[in-house]
């Protein structure tokens, strides 16, 4: 794991977190859609709050095709399973929401799931393939790192816009 | 007979999410590291190589299956229980068929994990 790994991972944590909340937040604004009225969907999209929760959920769809091109799935699920932790956060500090002990106890759950994926190795399939792709860790590890600050932001698909 | 239909609602966005999971996660390693591809020859060579490849669209196509069915649930089925228990679920189905279809190696310390996080999420949305 390379200190940009660890950085596409965290965006798979946030972007979704974040993007949801504002679909949320947006939704809530433009009000109930029903079966009959499906244009106003398409409205919908005009809510600046729902319009930014698109770009981020892309940006999130991005980095989570980003992660599993080098991760198993049943590590990438739990490692960015945090978001669901960071939304409880954002609830109880930024929007003053109540916090249930129930929720408190979620929270311990998912924090301790995450640890125990973490320590162990992020990929265990070997794909027939992999020859064409050089070996990634230790050794180009600090490269990596130095240059995903300069490459991150150009990195995939990303919006760069939508990290602001 | 309400129960019914939320459960087999459940159990249909559940499937979806998995085979999509699945599909993604399989597409992905068909097409190879992203952070190699893309030193090696540029971010259109990873889109390009990525929008080739007809496993990415299928688990695109059952995501969406799977997230229109939730939203087709949540309408006339019970939220706080449709949301947590179809992403809980979706945790411990995913375990599964990584293992059998993916050939992960599932260890202990993964099956701890899928567990530990479906149970959390389920009291977080519950």
């Amino acid at each position: 794991m390379t200190f940009r790994k660890y950085l596409v991972l965290a965006g798979v944590t946030v972007f979704a977190a974040a993007g949801d909340s504002m679909l949320s937040h947006g939704m809530k604004q433009t009000g109930n859609i029903s079966l009959h009225h499906l244009s106003s969907v398409l409205l919908a999209v005009l809510n600046p709050w729902v319009a930014v929760g698109i770009v981020l959920l892309l940006a999130f769809f991005a980095a989570y095709m980003n992660a599993l091109s080098w991760a198993d799935l049943t590590y990438v699920l739990p490692a960015t399973s945090l978001g669901y932790v960071l939304l409880a956060l954002v609830a109880k500090f930024a929007l003053h929401e109540q916090v249930s002990p129930m929720r408190w106890i979620g929270i311990a759950l998912i924090s301790g799931g995450v640890g125990f994926v973490a320590g162990g190795p992020a990929l265990t399939q070997h794909p027939h393939e992999h020859s064409e792709s050089p070996p990634f860790d230790s050794a180009q590890g600090k490269l990596l790192a130095k240059d995903a600050r300069n490459g991150a932001a150009a990195d995939e698909a990303v919006p760069s816009g939508a990290e602001r | 007979m309400k129960h019914l239909y939320t459960w087999s609602a459940i159990l249909v966005i559940v499937l979806a999410s998995v085979v999509g999971d699945i599909l993604l996660a399989r597409a992905m390693k068909q097409v190879g590291d992203c952070h190699a591809l893309y030193r090696r020859s540029g971010l259109w060579a990873v889109v390009g190589r990525i929008l080739s490849n007809s496993t990415f669209f299928l688990g695109v196509g059952a995501m969406a299956l799977g997230f229109f069915s939730l939203l087709f649930a949540l309408s006339w089925g019970d939220v706080s229980l449709v949301a947590p228990a179809a992403a809980s679920l979706t945790f411990i189905g995913n375990a599964f068929a990584a293992k059998i279809f993916l050939h992960e190696k599932v260890d202990r310390r993964r099956w701890f994990a899928a567990v530990l996080v479906a149970a959390g999420v389920a009291l977080l949305a519950g």
